[in-house]
Formats: C-alpha cells, sequence, structure tokens
C-alpha cells in the first residue's frame, strides 16, 4: 500500500519545497510510492486522512505556525524537520539574539516599518489586521514546539539529499545518511 | 631522544619516535582524529575535547597526551563518536551559529567537523541564542563574537607568532568569553597579515576579514574540496547516529 504523504511550509521560504523538485525524474518513482496528502504540491488545505510521514519546511514565527505543526503532529506518525529553518529557527531566528535588544520583535518591526531610511510610511503604522497571524514573542524551531522524530539538514537540503532520506523512510529503514549528503548550507 | 615507540590506535600499529603527543603522532601516521582549539603551531591546549581517545578505560585529550610505547588507543569507536557529536553538538546550541549566512560556511571547521562526526538527528538541547556583540571598528577586520567557540587559537597565535597578545579570556564558566585586550578591535594594532587574523586561525567565523566575505563560491571552498578527514588512512563513513 502506498503510504501518505504531507508536505508543509512554515516560518520558511519554500526552497526546500523547490529542493524537493529537484529529485527530477524520480518523481516518477515517487508517485510509486507515496500519495500527497495536505501539501503545496497539491494545495490540499486539510488533512483527507492520517498521514504516514510529513515534511516540515519552517520553523514557528506566528500562531499560525504553531497550530499548524501541531495538526501535523497530530495527523502523521513521522514528522521530519526539513532544512535549518525547522531545525534550528534558520534565518528568521537572527531576530532572537542577533538584534541585541531587550524587546527583539518590537525592534524588528520598528526597524521593518519605520525605522529604515529605505520605508515610506506617512502614518508610522505597523500592521496590525486581525486576519493577520499573530507573531510569537520569538522564533522557534519545531523540536521546542512538538516532537520531531528526523531531521534532514541543509538550506535547502539537496534533492538527492531528501531523496536518500524519503526513500529510506518511505522504507521503514533505519534513517542514515552519509557525510557527504550533510550540508548545514 | 630518538628512541622508537609503538603502540597502537584502533588496532592500526603507529611506530613513531618518542616524545610526541598521541595526536601528533596519529597525524604523522596518517590517521585523522578530528580536533577544533588544536592547530598547527600553536601549542595544544586541550580544551575543546572533540579530539579525546580512550585507553585503558580512561578518556583523556589525545592533543596533549603523550604517545607511550604499548598503548592500545580507541579512537574511532561508536562511544568515542558519540561523546564527540554531543560536545561539538553542545557548541552549536551555545552560540549562534547561522550556516546559512555565514561567510565562513564550507570552510569552518566546526561544520566540518560536524560532516565528520555525521550529525544530522534531532536537536537534543535548547539552543541558548545568547545575545553577544560584533566588534566591528576595525579598517579591515571584524569579530563576530556570535559564532565564537572559545578554542584560543586566536589568543595564542597572537600571543606565540605574532608576540602581540591582542586577545584573552574573560569570565569562567559558561560565562567564558575571548575578549579583545583594548576598548575594541580598532584600538589595537591588529593587523590584517597577523597569524591570529589569518584566515586559517579562527576554525569558525568569528574572525573575518571585511570586504572578501564569501570569497570562493558553494563547491569550491575550503571543506567542499578536501572534507575533513578523508585524507586519512582510514576513513569514517558518517554512520548512522545511535
Amino acid at each position: 500500500m502506498k503510504k501518505r504523504l504531507a508536505t508543509v511550509s512554515l516560518a520558511g521560504c519554500f526552497g526546500c519545497h523547490m529542493s524537493f523538485l529537484d529529485i527530477d525524474e524520480r518523481i516518477l518513482d515517487l508517485v510509486q510510492l507515496v500519495e500527497f496528502d495536505k501539501s503545496p504540491f497539491n494545495d490540499f488545505k486539510k488533512f483527507t486522512q492520517h498521514c504516514d510521514i510529513a515534511l516540515i519546511e519552517g520553523g514557528c514565527c506566528n500562531e499560525e505556525n504553531v497550530r499548524t505543526l501541531q495538526e501535523f503532529r497530530a495527523n502523521c506518525d513521522i514528522l521530519v524537520a526539513v532544512g535549518q529553518c525547522a531545525i534550528m529557527g534558520g534565518l528568521p531566528v537572527m531576530r532572537n539574539a542577533i538584534m541585541h535588544s531587550n524587546d527583539p520583535l518590537r525592534e524588528c518591526l520598528e526597524e521593518a516599518y519605520n525605522d529604515s531610511d529605505y520605508v515610506y510610511n506617512p502614518t508610522n503604522e505597523i500592521p496590525n489586521d486581525p486576519a493577520l497571524p499573530l507573531l510569537l514573542d520569538k522564533v522557534y524551531n519545531c523540536t521546542e514546539v512538538v516532537k520531531i522524530d528526523y531531521q534532514i539538514p541543509g538550506c535547502p537540503p539537496s534533492g538527492d539529499t531528501l531523496w536518500y532520506a524519503l526513500v529510506a523512510l518511505l522504507k521503514g529503514n533505519p534513517y542514515e545518511l552519509p557525510s557527504e549528503l550533510i550540508k548545514y548550507d | 631522544m630518538n628512541a622508537t615507540i609503538k603502540f597502537r590506535i584502533d588496532g592500526t600499529q603507529v611506530v613513531t619516535k618518542a616524545g610526541l603527543t598521541i595526536m601528533k603522532a596519529a597525524d604523522n601516521a596518517g590517521i585523522y582524529i578530528p580536533r577544533l582549539c588544536d592547530e598547527k603551531g600553536l601549542e595544544p591546549q586541550g580544551s575543546c575535547r572533540i579530539c579525546i581517545v580512550k585507553i585503558g578505560g580512561q578518556i583523556v585529550a589525545s592533543c596533549t597526551q603523550p604517545a607511550e610505547d604499548g598503548l592500545e588507543v580507541e579512537n574511532d569507536t561508536p562511544e568515542i563518536r558519540n561523546y564527540r557529536r554531543d560536545l561539538v553538538k553542545m557548541l552549536y546550541h551555545e552560540g549562534n551559529h547561522l550556516c546559512p549566512i555565514c561567510e565562513a560556511s564550507g570552510r569552518c571547521e566546526l561544520q566540518a567537523v560536524s560532516y565528520y562526526l555525521g550529525i544530522f538527528q534531532p536537536t537534543k538541547y535548547p539552543y541558548l541564542q545568547p545575545d553577544r556583540p560584533v566588534d566591528a571598528s576595525h579598517r579591515d577586520i571584524l569579530l563576530n563574537t556570535n559564532r565564537c567557540i572559545r578554542c584560543g587559537r586566536c589568543i595564542r597565535a597572537s600571543k606565540t607568532l605574532d608576540g602581540k597578545n591582542l586577545f584573552g579570556y574573560i569570565g569562567r564558566g559558561i560565562h567564558k568569553q575571548v575578549g579583545v585586550n583594548g576598548e575594541n578591535l580598532a584600538n589595537t594594532d591588529a593587523k590584517v597579515g597577523d597569524a591570529a587574523m589569518a584566515l586559517e586561525t579562527c576554525p569558525v567565523g568569528c574572525i573575518i576579514q571585511k570586504r572578501q566575505g564569501f570569497f570562493a563560491p558553494i563547491g569550491k571552498r575550503r571543506f567542499d574540496l578536501k572534507p575533513l578527514g578523508t585524507n586519512s588512512v582510514k576513513q569514517q563513513k558518517g554512520g548512522s547516529e545511535q
């Protein structure tokens, strides 16, 4: 029976999803092995049933990310954190420590919408529409929010790395990455 | 002292002259022992503990432990590898190591050692995300202490090779850090030509020379071309992490 695979991009750039497409013609082998459930690849917005494996791209920078990640944890057997953002926060995590501020989120927003020399914002307003997901005080990686079973490092992981790890997981093999496929950048 | 001694590293016989450390003897024999705080030409200080080996049930730092006749050294065993992995992982958690944006990525020894050790399993520890300063005062050199692993290579290089004493340790325990001997780097006599500022001295991206970031493209960087440990007699294929 085909395994069910779900994917999601939280606070990420979709680079890992793009890199997934670098498996090229192996995608023909993949469709023999998996059925896609909730994923940006098929634009399914909701889970249709319980899934075997989920690939998580990106960490959590707002409440919607947290809710989505918890939904994935509840609906999938194996969660795989894909890429540096999911593993350690990645680029968004720069707002936690590198801002050198007691209130890094405030400073980040001020810089983005008011203080920068290249911003035209006569009302000095920071976007605050109720439809926007509420930003978290800091950026959290996936392991800080839910239990993560595996990690595929990289920014993004290469198509080869993703393929290697995914095939191992689909076949139920113990997950092994040869050192030439481990990259943090 | 010209006496020759024989000992074994993971069962491989090593013949060396007496008076060398285990790491030096292993290097001469082409056996790679991973390390971060040790660098050719500098006095070993045995602080990073990545080079630990086991001798007779005792764990020692191979960069400071003298080789002796008849030793049975355990180097690349699952137990030692797991210790090393944990030590390296903790370095990532202690500082702010953002490989995707770092100029040193690809020529970073911390990263290369992690690849060698095959570190990819889920995060065990919380990221501390410390608030650490960046010293951009100097015209040609930038210090980004977010990436410092306190190996002290710049301290020793500046003291013994440059005779300048530009850097030193400040604080104790987890608050220990490498500090500049002066108000900031611009107020010292640091120069780009110094051994302490050389690209090979800082194993991470803490000491950066300005206006030459990302000088080598991906695929042609130092450890892209020659990953750590691959020129050794014994090659470890990054196996699974238990």
